[in-house]
């Protein structure tokens, strides 16, 4: 009769324990995916030939939180338009920079500036790419992360290539 | 010395074990469940800092309630600034997508906020950098929702959502059906 009452405590604080455990777990991976990096797989055409559909990239938030986002940097951010979903895009202009606004077969040429706090967005795929030029330029803090490593397919391991545009 | 070290390396041990919890699940917590802060600024006067520079409230933001980026007309909210991505800015909603409201002062007298935007208004007019200034907001930027004030303590609350008479939309504040 005495060890059911040692054996419950005992079978509760291995629950506990397991408790903790998990939410220390999940505390560490929320910190690790928050301000380290995430792995993301890509969909849609925009980014091609950089990056297709179903490549995995690893997004780093280390540059995003000491702003040292760059021209030319792939960027994963949240769709101004609508924010559960995200982009992935190449940066084209900071704060200040001059932009072309046209698309590809507009007959003139249009100019802005990028307003303060924001950044210009296109994808890599000119043609097939809904980005600043539609939605005009986004706010820095919808950026997410600086896609730098790709690591899915295996043949293309490595660094993200270059711009094709250039 | 033997017992010295033994025991600097349990304390170190301990130390780093606590340290594991302690960091994680507090970072956690102030990024997903709620965190404070203090309110600057006269912007949203009468309803956060009334009396102007003599002192500032506290308030509680609550991040749970926006995790999916649903926020009501009226509701306070803390926000990225669109114009500095190292500031926050707190105001309220007044408008969401698909409203048509009249604006003060901005380059459009009415204006339909576009889809994942919304129109956000510091409470004292005209002392407010908000929508007015720089247009509709994207939700992707809504940081919190302030749900209580907590500092000082005469003034705690519960903060209400409520919406300015004038300010409601022109066309879009009832939840048509269109079927």
């Amino acid at each position: 009769m005495r060890s059911g009452p040692a054996m419950l405590r005992r079978f509760f604080r291995r629950v506990l324990g397991l408790a903790g455990f998990t939410i220390q777990y999940g505390c560490i991976v929320h910190c690790t995916f928050e301000y380290l990096g995430e792995i993301v797989m890509c969909s849609g055409p925009s980014m091609e030939p950089t990056i297709r559909t179903y490549d995995v990239i690893i997004c780093e938030k280390l540059s995003r939180q000491f702003y040292r986002i760059d021209k030319g940097d792939i960027i994963i951010a949240k769709n101004p338009n609508d924010p559960k979903m995200s982009i992935c895009k190449r940066l084209i202009g900071l704060e200040g920079d001059k932009v072309c606004t046209s698309g590809l077969h507009d007959l003139f040429r249009s100019h802005i500036y990028v307003p303060k706090g924001h950044v210009w967005l296109e994808g890599d795929n000119l043609h097939n790419s809904t980005d600043s030029r539609n939605y005009g330029p986004v706010p820095y803090a919808l950026i997410r992360g600086r896609a730098c490593f790709k690591i899915w397919p295996l043949h293309e391991f490595g660094v993200l290539r270059e711009s094709p545009n250039d | 010395m033997v017992r010295a070290s033994g025991f600097g390396k349990r304390y170190l041990k301990a130390f780093l074990s606590g340290f594991f919890v302690a960091v994680p699940v507090t970072v956690t917590i102030l990024d997903r469940v709620a965190y404070i802060a203090k309110v600057e600024g006269a912007s949203m006067q009468p309803s956060l800092n009334p009396s102007g520079r003599k002192s500032s409230d506290v308030v509680l933001l609550n991040r749970w309630s926006v995790r999916n980026y649903e926020v009501h007309r009226g509701d306070i909210v803390s926000l990225v600034s669109p114009k500095n991505p190292e500031q926050k800015i707190i105001k309220r909603v007044i408008a969401l997508e698909g409203d048509i409201i009249r604006t003060m002062g901005y380059k459009n007298r009415y204006l339909k906020v576009p889809n994942g935007h919304f129109w956000i208004e510091g409470d004292h007019h005209g002392h407010s950098f908000d929508s007015n200034a720089f247009g509709p907001v994207s939700l992707g930027l809504v940081h919190a929702r302030a749900s209580h004030i907590i500092w000082p303590p005469s003034r705690w609350m519960k903060l209400q959502s409520e919406l300015p008479n004038k300010r409601k939309p022109v066309l879009g504040g009832e939840e048509d059906n269109c079927e």
